[in-house]
């Protein structure tokens, strides 16, 4: 772990330079992008190969109230006491590809403590735990495709990609949709974060404009007075597939 | 079409498994029920290294080739089949479910799973399939699309549990993975 930012940082930008001067959309993360260290034995080398969807694949599981209790979306209320930290609603819509909700759908989150620090044995970063905060929730999305999180706004932490490695503040994702190719796992940041530039997880996804679809926004008609601070995030799975050959209609 | 342009995604990190793991995720039925069978591999790096922060996840119809629209994969009751099961890997790369084998979903096509793979490291998710033993003159669509050589990296090998599927996420032997329209 001899490498400097800096070093990092040239390598992210010599990247960003020949994505501009490709000119190509990339709306999705590299699976080779050298500057995460651990993406380099860790990205198929030979492309992607192109299929139809069918069969199951045309079906997601099914989560419902058997699964999730409602009190899974509320991360505060998990241990004896109340977590350290800005307390924070998180909220947003989940639609597919055509913009239509994805109704009563699992979504799973984690995330670090209001200190940086994951409920890990492997996290060994010197910061507090808090024995008031574990850092994961479920939700069923609603009839609108809403979903919605209290929790601690977590910290940034340190890790190990090279000499002095932050990452930015976030939450990670878990989704599913209505179809099995739909499935996605992603991390949700928060806006004006100092380290976006530095950070190779984050600019692994080398579409500027791209990336900033992974920052909530903070949003003041959401903040609750006396109590929490509001930032919505809205989220767009891939198109379906299996609604192709229903009728027109259904896409009202 | 999509209109729309999807969320990009990002690699689920190496802190998941406080989160994702759920008692019972990977026993699509409890282990040592009538008909159950192990469907079981390693995942693999480019340098064939065990990945042991790696999250596999199966998604499967029934023994009749019947999908599955039943909630209960995360409260499992012991004896409804939710068809979807996830298993992180162990230290040694390893993953493991209890489940029953799939059906063909249309006559005279060979059956298969469908799998998701995360990891630490891994930028996405990657998507595949894993399909049981051929029968002879089984003929697939997206077994007949890929190159020969690696036609067998899709197939699951029998044994003496079940089945084993190992996933190679680069180099000698690396998995077909799919991607779909609008992808």
């Amino acid at each position: 772990m001899t490498e400097t930012q800096t070093a990092i940082s040239d390598e992210i930008a010599a990247i960003a330079k020949a994505h501009e001067a490709a000119g190509i959309e990339e709306p999705q993360p590299r699976l080779d992008y050298p500057p995460y260290r651990s993406s380099l034995l860790r990205h198929p080398t030979k492309d992607l190969h192109h299929a139809d969807p069918e069969g199951i694949e045309l079906w997601a599981p099914v989560f419902g109230e058997r699964d999730i209790d409602p009190l899974e979306a509320d991360l505060t209320i998990q241990h004896g006491g109340e977590p350290v930290g800005e307390r924070m609603l998180v909220t947003g819509r989940v639609v597919d590809g055509e913009g239509r909700p994805v109704r009563g759908q699992l979504v799973e989150i984690w995330q670090a403590n209001a200190g940086g620090r994951y409920v890990h044995k492997r996290d060994q970063h010197p910061a507090p735990l808090d024995p008031n905060f574990t850092g994961v929730g479920r939700c069923l999305t609603d009839a609108d495709g809403t979903y919605a999180f209290t929790t601690i706004k977590p910290g940034p932490y340190p890790w190990r990609n090279h000499r002095n490695a932050w990452r930015p503040a976030h939450i990670h994702f878990s989704l599913f949709g209505t179809e099995f190719t739909q499935r996605m796992v992603t991390q949700m940041y928060f806006p004006g974060d100092p380290l976006f530039a530095l950070d190779p997880i984050y600019q692994a996804i080398v579409d500027p404009a791209a990336r900033a679809r992974l920052v909530a926004t903070y949003d003041h008609d959401l903040t609750t007075p006396e109590w929490a601070t509001g930032y919505r995030w809205d989220i767009v799975l891939t198109g379906s597939h299996r609604t192709l050959m229903e009728p027109e209609g259904d896409h009202a | 079409m999509s209109t729309l342009v999807p969320t990009p995604g990002q690699t689920v990190g190496p802190f998941f498994h406080y989160a994702l793991p759920y008692p019972g995720d990977r026993d699509l039925v409890p282990p040592g029920s009538p008909g159950s069978v192990r469907l079981h591999g390693t995942v693999y790096d480019g340098a064939g290294n065990p990945v042991p922060d790696a999250l596999v996840e199966i998604w499967q119809p029934d023994p009749e080739g019947r999908v599955v629209q039943a909630q209960g994969s995360i409260r499992r009751d012991g004896h409804t089949f939710t068809g979807f099961g996830r298993s992180s890997s162990d230290r040694l790369g390893g993953y493991t479910f209890t489940t029953l084998p799939p059906g063909p979903m249309a006559p005279g096509r060979p059956a298969y799973f469908a799998v998701t793979v995360f990891a630490r490291g891994l930028l996405n998710r990657l998507f595949t399939r894993a399909y049981l033993p051929l029968a002879d003159g089984a003929s697939d669509p997206v077994l007949d699309g890929v190159d020969p050589d690696r036609r067998a990296t899709l197939v699951c090998a029998a044994d003496e549990q079940g089945y084993r599927f190992d996933v190679r996420l680069q180099g000698e032997g690396e998995t077909v993975f799919l991607t779909y329209p609008g992808h």
